[in-house]
């Protein structure tokens, strides 16, 4: 073993912060002082703390580096690596040199990420030294296709993809679904606007899925698995790739495993852009080469999926648990979570919080200790406001339901949905009309157009929101998205429409004073919505430089250069924002506009 | 490599259908979908054509007309819009000088929007081809873009 080792991160957002440059620097460096027998380089998948990228974790110590730049390897590789000196500019804000001091780390549970950001994602050697495909040995050699199954169920894993479903309890009825072949799916089409766990996950550990999927397979009777991939995720699939040519080679996957009666490969098949295909039905017409188009449920995939044959479907994070629960054991995993809760849950923590990144939580805990203890709060000088969980089919809490835990059930009562684990904290500066607006134009974008509560609400209730977001809402729309929202929920073909109201739904349930502001008053009280603001010259932060009305369109924005504060005329005022863009000083304020109807 | 050498590594079978339009679509200079692959497709797999066109129209992927040489896919997801990525497409636009769905007149960039990149924790967010480039302000498009102008 060397006297160093360096694990870079080569997740997507690091590499898209320049992490494989600062690799190549290092290693230079380190050259340079002919240090390079000492020192040991890994790339690794996502550490989690995105937004400090490129991160940098040296042990043997275990000092964590944020927004390392190729410029700051020399220093490091002197003072760290070779004087033992860790570089004090690097470290995240003063923190802890250490991860597990750092709150952002220490109060997570990582089991699913266990292993991403520390091993070699692309070399198989670092899994199996971990542990990896132990669990799958045990179960081939050791348990019947029943005893796997009954564990899963006492573990109380519930699909990590959204709905819940126990997991244990989809085993069985795809096993009981009818004669083989069965086919066992991985669900990787992850598209959920603030998710990227799965895409961490295949990226940082793909072993761990495929070893998931063989458990699933031995357990279910099938014979061949498929990973459905977005094509938006190219690291991903060259990694996954990588990860089934290796554990084909060691015979992990391929005929005849461990050396039993069971045989199993994984192929991968990749998407084309379209967001509904993550839904099973669709994304089973997806692999057979159709149009990526729902249809009604029953029958369910467990009996009918792939070609007419009893299919498993699991989301990349569900299977990526299964192998913790055959080597700890059913009652280890269910001793983290609450009672219908069991495990740990990631989350792509995002939005107008301090860390943002992957975080991996027991279920249970509170949003409170999500967002202000792991996320660090809000930035300075803002308020929360609300937290979006589950994108576009979830919805958003206000800051009364903080001490919510989160947990499938919890989430649900109150409106919102665990989803995919996707979280984005929203402060005072954010418009919930905008928001759910934003949200709702997306579902109508994505919404494959086949049933016609999906294709006409999401239309519908767009155009409404239109309206509210330009001031020409009325009192009655309200009622009207209410009554459309609930139609769409109990109609809908698929999850994509039945969830598609969400945003609204919540916002309307928690934030009414919001869109009877845009409505009543025509104001917009976050300042957000162009046609509903008022643009006004902070007097003391004028400097009378003239940018604003040069760039005015109208002669709103009047004053006369160094000859004292400009101010703006809200009568001539066409809400373009132009002079709020031109000012240099940040002088132009927007604000509320308040004019009662 | 000819499109029919690359037909006849895909099996007949319909299930091959995206990874086949996929690779096709990539053989093509302009990174979009020819008629004629279409029928070569339908023929191969022994599909109507109307089946063809029936998946290539609904995936955001495949494109009927020709785009440029770099496709550049500025997502426009509810997060990376909260976190500015209007002021990623302005820029993009002035850089550009095209209009979202449409190619520079020196066939070089397409400019599209794009749902979840899958990248949040460094939004706002885009791909250059196969490269995710985060963390957007206005100075970093124009540096991505001129990086691929002057071909990387």
């Amino acid at each position: 073993m060397r006297r160093i080792q360096v694990l870079v991160c080569s997740g997507t957002a690091c590499q898209s912060s320049g992490g494989e440059r600062v690799k190549k620097a290092l290693l230079e460096a380190t050259a340079a002082r002919d240090l390079l027998p000492e020192v040991q380089f890994v790339e690794t998948g996502c550490m989690g703390p995105c937004e400090l990228g490129p991160v940098v974790l040296v042990y043997p110590e275990g000092t964590f580096y944020v927004r390392v730049r190729p410029e700051d390897a020399a220093e490091i590789v002197e003072e760290h690596f070779l004087k033992g000196r860790p570089l004090k500019r690097l470290l995240w804000a003063g923190a802890a040199p250490q991860p597990q001091e750092i709150p952002f780390f220490a109060r997570q549970k990582k089991v699913v990420l266990a292993n991403c950001g520390v091993i070699d994602p692309e070399r198989i050697e670092e899994y199996i030294a971990l542990g990896g495909y132990e669990a799958l040995g045990r179960a081939l050699t050791g348990m019947t296709p029943a005893e796997v199954i009954a564990q899963v169920q006492r573990s109380g894993l519930r699909g990590r993809g959204g709905a819940g479903f126990p997991t244990g309890k989809k085993w069985e009825l795809v096993r009981a679904g009818g004669p083989p072949p069965r086919f066992v799916v991985c669900n990787a089409d992850e598209g959920d606007p603030g998710a990227f766990m799965d895409r961490a996950i295949l990226e940082g550990d793909p072993h761990a899925v495929l070893e998931g999927m063989a458990i699933a397979a031995y357990a279910v009777g099938a014979a061949q698995g498929f990973v459905y991939v977005r094509a938006e995720y190219p690291l991903a699939i060259r990694r996954l790739e990588v990860a089934l040519a290796q554990a084909r080679k060691l015979g992990l996957l391929g005929p005849r495993i461990f050396d039993t009666d069971f045989s199993f490969d994984v192929e991968i098949r990749i998407g084309a852009g379209a967001f509904v295909c993550g839904e099973e039905t669709a994304l089973i017409a997806s692999i057979e080469g159709r149009r990526g188009e729902p249809r009604p449920r029953p029958p369910y995939p467990a009996t009918c999926g792939l070609w007419g044959r009893p299919t498993l479907i699991n989301n990349v994070e569900t299977f990526a648990n299964v192998r913790h629960i055959l080597l700890g054991g059913p009652e280890a995993f269910a001793s983290l979570g609450t009672e219908k809760s069991k495990g740990t849950k990631v989350f792509a923590l995002a939005g107008n919080v301090r860390n943002t990144g992957l975080v991996e939580v027991p279920m249970g805990i509170t949003l409170r200790e999500l967002v202000f203890d792991i996320g660090g709060g809000v930035p300075e000088g803002r308020e929360f406001k609300a937290v979006q969980i589950g994108g576009p089919s979830g919805g958003c809490l206000p800051a009364s339901l903080l001490d919510v835990p989160v947990d499938y059930d919890s989430l649900t009562q109150h409106g919102a949905i665990m989803g995919s684990g996707g979280l984005i904290v929203l402060d005072s500066s954010t418009c919930m009309v905008n928001m759910a607006r934003f949200f709702l134009e997306f579902t109508a974008d994505e919404s494959c157009g086949k049933c016609v509560p999906c294709r006409v609400g999401t239309q519908m209730m767009l155009g409404i929101l239109d309206r509210i977001v330009k001031g020409e809402g009325s009192p009655e729309d309200l009622l009207r998205l209410e009554e459309i929202g609930a139609m769409m929920k109990a109609a809908s073909l698929c999850g994509l429409g039945q969830t598609a109201p969400n945003p609204v739904l919540s916002t309307l349930r928690y934030f009414r004073d919001e869109y009877e502001a845009h409505i009543a008053r025509r104001s917009c009280p976050a300042g957000v919505c162009p046609n509903l603001v008022r643009y006004v010259v902070v007097p003391e932060a004028c400097r009378s430089c003239d940018a604003c009305r040069r760039a005015c369109p109208t002669g709103a924005a009047q004053g006369e250069p160094r000859k004292g504060p400009y101010r703006i005329v809200d009568e001539l005022c066409i809400r373009c924002g132009a002079c709020f863009d031109a000012c240099p000083f940040g002088a132009v304020r927007k604000l509320p506009r308040e004019e009662a109807r | 490599m000819t499109k029919e050498a690359v037909l006849a590594r895909y099996p007949p079978a319909p299930e091959v259908l995206l990874a086949l339009l996929h690779e096709l679509q990539g053989m093509n200079p302009g990174q979009y979908l020819l008629p004629e692959d279409l029928e070569l497709a339908a023929r191969h797999l022994g599909l109507p054509l109307s089946r063809v066109r029936d998946a290539v129209t609904f995936y955001s992927m495949f494109s009927l007309r020709p785009r440029g040489r770099h496709v550049v896919r500025l997502c426009a997801s509810p997060h990376c819009h909260v976190a500015g990525a209007w002021s990623a497409l302005d820029e993009l636009r002035r850089v550009l000088g095209v209009e979202v769905g449409e190619t520079t007149a020196d066939g070089l960039f397409t400019l599209e929007l794009t749902s979840c990149l899958g990248a949040c924790g460094v939004a706002p967010v885009m791909m250059i081809d196969d490269e995710v480039v985060g963390n957007l302000t206005p100075a970093k498009v124009a540096a991505a873009v001129a990086r691929y102008r002057e071909g990387r």
